[in-house]
Formats: C-alpha cells, structure tokens, sequence
C-alpha cells in the first residue's frame, strides 16, 4: 500500500527506456556486425533490455505500489509482497 | 493452378476464422457485457495477442516494409520504440488505471468513464463523436490494403472493389455474429499465425539472396545510406513525432483502449506488459528488414504496390506468398471487426442511449449495435472506393487525432482538480485545428497548411501540447461543476 522512496527510480528508468531505445549515439554510424548495422542490434538488444526491466518492475511490486495498490491485492501474483525486490534493486 | 491454390489458402482461412467466431458464440452470454468485453473474461495470452493482432494492420504489415524499402530500415526502430517501449509504458499509465477505474464502476467505454466522472453527457458524446471520426478513416484504410492484396495476389482476376467488398461483408457478418469473445478467439489466431508466417517468409527470401550478411551487402551496394542511422526522411523530428503521435494514439482507439477494460485480472496485464516489447520486436523485425532488403535485390516494385508481395513472389514459392498475404489480410481483418465492434458500443452506448432513447432494452441495444456496425463498414467501404490518399497518409492521420484525446485523458485519469469545462476544451480545440489543417488540402478558398513543420515535426505534436496547456489551464480557471465527482477515479482506499 505504502509507496517506497525507491520507486521513484522508476520513473527516470522508463524515461530512458523510452529515449534511448532510439540508438541516438549511433547517428550516423554505418559499421556492419554480425549481417546487419550496428545500430539495429542496439535496438534489438535494448528491447531485451526493456522486457527484462519491466518484468522486474512488475515483480517487485512497484506496478501495484505506483498505483497505491495493495501489492498483494490480487491475490493470484503470489510474489514477493512486500517490495523487497525493488528495494534491493536500487 | 497457383489462382485456385491462393483464393483456395485465404477463403479457408476465413472459413476458420468464422467457425472460430462461432463457437465463441456459442459459448457467450448475449447481454452487452459479454458482447462487448467478454466479461471482462480474457486470460493474458488472449488479451496479449488481441491486443497484438488490432495494433497490426495494413498500416504495419503492407505501409511498414514499404516505408522501409523506400527510405531505410530505421523504421524498426521508430515502430520498436513507440510500440514496444512507449506504448508499454503507457500501457501501464492509461491502461491500468483505466483498468482499475473500470473494474470498481463496470465502464465499458472511454466516453462513458468520462462523461461519467464529469458529471457530462455532452463530454461524454464528444469522445465518442471524435473516436468515430477518427476511426472511419482507418476502418477504410483496412479495406483500401485488403482489396489491393487480392487485386496483388489474384492477379487481377478479382478487382479492387471485389476483394473490399467481400472483406467488408465478411466482417460484418463476423462481428455481428460473435462479439468480443469471437473477435479475441481470432485475434489469437491471427496473431500467432502472423509471427510464424513472417518468420517462415524471411528465412525464405534470405537464404535465396544468400544468408543475413548477402542480404544487407546487397541492401548496402545498392542504397549505401541505409546502412548509417539516421539521414533522408528520418530527421529526429521525424521520429519523435512519429514515435510519440503514434504511440499516444493508440492508446486512445477505441479498440485499444476498450482492452483496458476487459482483462480478468491484473496478472493479466502485468504479464502482457512485461512481454510486449519483444513480442513487438519478433514482427518487426523479419517484416521491415524484408523490405530493407529488398532494395538490394533487382525487383520492380510498381507505383502503388507493395513490396511485400513483389519480393515474396520473386523469392518464395506462390503458395507461401498466398499464406503471407492470409496472414496480412487476417491483421486487417482483426482490426477492422474489432474496430468496428468497439465503434458500435461508443455509438450505441454513448451517443444512442444518452442521446435518443434512454430506455432501450438491451436486446434493442445489441440490434442498434449490429445496424451500426453495418451501416459504419458499408459506409467506409464507399469511400475506400475514392482511395484518398496512400496507406501511410491515411493511417497517419487518424493516429494524430486519436493522439490529441490522450493528454486530457490522462490529465483526467490523474488530476482531481481536472475540470468539465477543462476537458472539454482540451479534446474540442485541437481537435477542430487538426480537422481543419486535414480538410485544408480538399476545402475550397482555404490554402493547404502544411503537416509538417522544422524538417519533419508533425503539427500534431504541437497539438498535443495546447491539447494539454488547454486542459490544464482551463481546469485551474473554472471550478468543478456540481455533477462531477473526482472520487470515481479514486483507486486508493479499499
């Protein structure tokens, strides 16, 4: 129910997930790896990465808490209630 | 041989696709709910791949490879960041809370939340009234690629209006028969058999040119700046406005933004959400790199056609092409009944009822629900007749004035002090503006105002931002009317 301080890290987390899953330090760059330019594989990888945070976000609890929700509330979850997760995470 | 094979792959395609509905039929109950929302029954496979399929439509699966055939790959990363990321997190920002809202008041429609928190009928028929204008002209836009696939694939022996019109027939027919149940059982389908398909497709035209490292060699010889990022048509202005357009508007289609309300449990969504951006990424990928490729190889793509089915025709066996374009014509299939069946519940329950006859039944509501699906489908096949536009322009179009509802949306959903007077500003005033400057290019004595401006920024984005100024601004100048009530949008204290 209680909102963790540390949840607030959520929010610069999402705002660069969402910025740089645009690869802008690669403007320009041609260099070819593996078949394809680098800048697509950036991509690829980074929507990996996306997947892999969010995950984590709805794990720790932080999906519920940020909407002042009972982590627990529903009860089919049956993870980790009490936000501990997000807490050690950052 | 190769005609009956392909008409033979995409008429048994839709025979299943009906039965499919039918059984879903079968199986629901014929109050609105359920006809609506499946009673707000969807597992997360379902809703994840319902949600999937009505994203995808001829503007991804045929405008997509297009765009990336003409000016470089760096689509993916447009379409991967607004769909996968963006829209993820919007997905948790409006979806969710809309899910919550929803659950606890037993909303079926966006304009009904509205209307409902504000105290407004008015509110209430101007959402639904701005989500069908903006909806007509992608309902067409499904038919428009649906009638040129056939033209594409039979060769054509079945004309451009013949394969629209079949289309349009056959949705009707579905969408009044099943309801959501039906139309999420399909989209399942579609969904899946779309990712495998185009994976199939793509390893088929790649070890023909070669293997991955030939195809981009090929793509590099010939279009040596498709190789770099950025350049040509992708400006940063380019992209964030598209990125952000695009992803903001599809939140509030009403087939959408109607899932929002259907998910069984919060697990549900949590799990869609955290899936999204790879699920997105596996189509993306084969189906844009496709046409990346394709502008390595020594294919004629003519005016007006896609090369989707040019490159597969060249490199893949004719009965793979016809199961692609199956697939295709399943993405605008999906789209369309689910746009229209979430049309006919904007209209029947936020304009009919509130405005016409309050006491209809609901027997009588499914009906009206059932002639306006028809009457909207027919109608927007009349106009994919004139094809106003490419697909791409058509479908830009209605994402920048869906995206202009967003912000007060959300300035709704999260700001108590948000006001009637507020929202109605913020959804009316941009929305005229951005009517305006659409009409200008076929109103008389008015000049055509541009779309863009600054090297690719998209005058929408502008839009965006008055939409929200205007909510916020009008909400701090006037005070919450008697009839509206913050406390509906209140999740907090159980």
């Amino acid at each position: 129910m209680k909102r963790l301080r540390s949840d607030l890290l959520w929010v610069p987390t999402f705002a660069i997930l969402v910025a740089f899953a645009v690869p802008w330090p690669l403007w320009g760059v041609d260099r070819v790896v593996a078949g394809l330019p680098v800048w697509i594989w950036w991509h690829v990888a980074w929507l990996g990465l996306c997947t892999a945070l969010f995950a984590l976000f709805v794990r720790s609890g932080a999906w519920e808490r940020g909407m002042g929700q009972r982590p627990d509330g529903d009860a089919s979850t049956g993870r980790d209630p009490s936000g501990s997760v997000g807490g050690d995470r950052r | 041989m190769t005609l009956g094979l392909s008409l033979g792959i995409v008429v048994g395609y839709l025979v299943v696709a009906l039965a499919l509905g039918l059984v879903a039929y079968r199986v629901s109950e014929t109050t609105a709910e359920d006809y609506y929302l499946a009673s707000r029954s969807i597992g997360t496979l379902v809703l994840l791949f319902t949600t999937f399929a009505t994203l995808l439509s001829a503007f991804t699966f045929f405008g997509g490879p297009n765009l990336a055939y003409a000016a470089g790959p760096e689509w993916l990363v447009v379409m991967g960041t607004l769909d996968g990321v963006l829209f993820a997190v919007l997905w948790y920002v409006i979806g969710y809370k809309q899910w919550l809202i929803g659950a606890r008041n037993g909303y079926v429609t966006l304009g009904e939340m509205l209307g409902d928190r504000f105290g407004s009928t008015g509110l209430r028929a101007l959402v639904a009234g701005v989500s069908l204008l903006w909806l007509f002209p992608y309902v067409m836009l499904q038919q428009m690629g649906a009638g040129e696939a056939l033209v594409g694939l039979t060769g054509g022996a079945v004309p451009y209006w013949g394969g629209a019109a079949l289309i349009t027939g056959f949705m009707i027919l579905y969408v009044t028969v099943a309801g959501l149940r039906g139309v999420a059982w399909t989209d399942t389908l579609q969904g899946l058999f779309m990712l495998s398909v185009v994976w199939i497709a793509a390893a088929w035209v790649v070890s023909s040119l070669g293997g991955v490292g030939a195809a981009t060699e090929g793509m590099l010889a010939a279009r040596p700046e498709f190789g770099s990022f950025g350049g040509g048509t992708y400006t940063p202005g380019f992209i964030v406005s598209t990125a952000i357009t695009i992803a903001f508007g599809v939140t509030m289609f009403p087939q959408i933004n109607q899932r929002f309300f259907v998910a069984k449990s919060a697990e549900t969504l949590k799990r869609s959400f955290a899936l999204w951006p790879v699920l997105v990424l596996l189509l993306f990928l084969p189906a844009f790199m496709l046409g990346a490729w394709a502008a390595g190889t020594p294919i004629e793509v003519p005016d007006g056609a896609n090369v989707l089915p040019v490159v597969l025709s060249e490199y893949a066996p004719a009965w793979l092409a016809a199961v692609v374009i199956a697939g295709a014509m399943a993405a605008m299939m999906s789209s369309s009944d689910s746009m229209l069946l979430s049309g006919s519940s904007y209209f029947t329950r936020d304009l009919y009822r509130p405005l016409i006859d309050a006491t209809a039944s609901e027997r009588r509501e499914a009906w009206i629900a059932r002639i306006g699906v028809a009457t909207f489908a027919t109608l927007a096949f009349v106009a994919s007749l004139f094809r106003p536009g490419t697909l791409i322009e058509v479908g830009g179009t209605a994402f920048s004035g869906f995206a202009l509802l967003a912000l007060p949306v959300i300035c709704a959903l999260y700001w108590p002090r948000t006001t009637r007077t507020g929202m109605i500003a913020g959804v009316a005033v941009p929305q005229a503006t951005y009517l305006f400057v659409v009409l200008s290019s076929v109103l008389p004595l008015v000049p055509t105002l541009p779309r863009t401006v600054f090297g690719g920024w998209d005058v929408a984005l502008g839009l965006m931002v008055l939409s929200g100024a205007l909510t916020v601004g009008v909400s701090l100048l006037t005070a919450p009317t008697e009839e509206s009530d913050a406390s509906r949008f209140a999740v907090t204290g159980d």
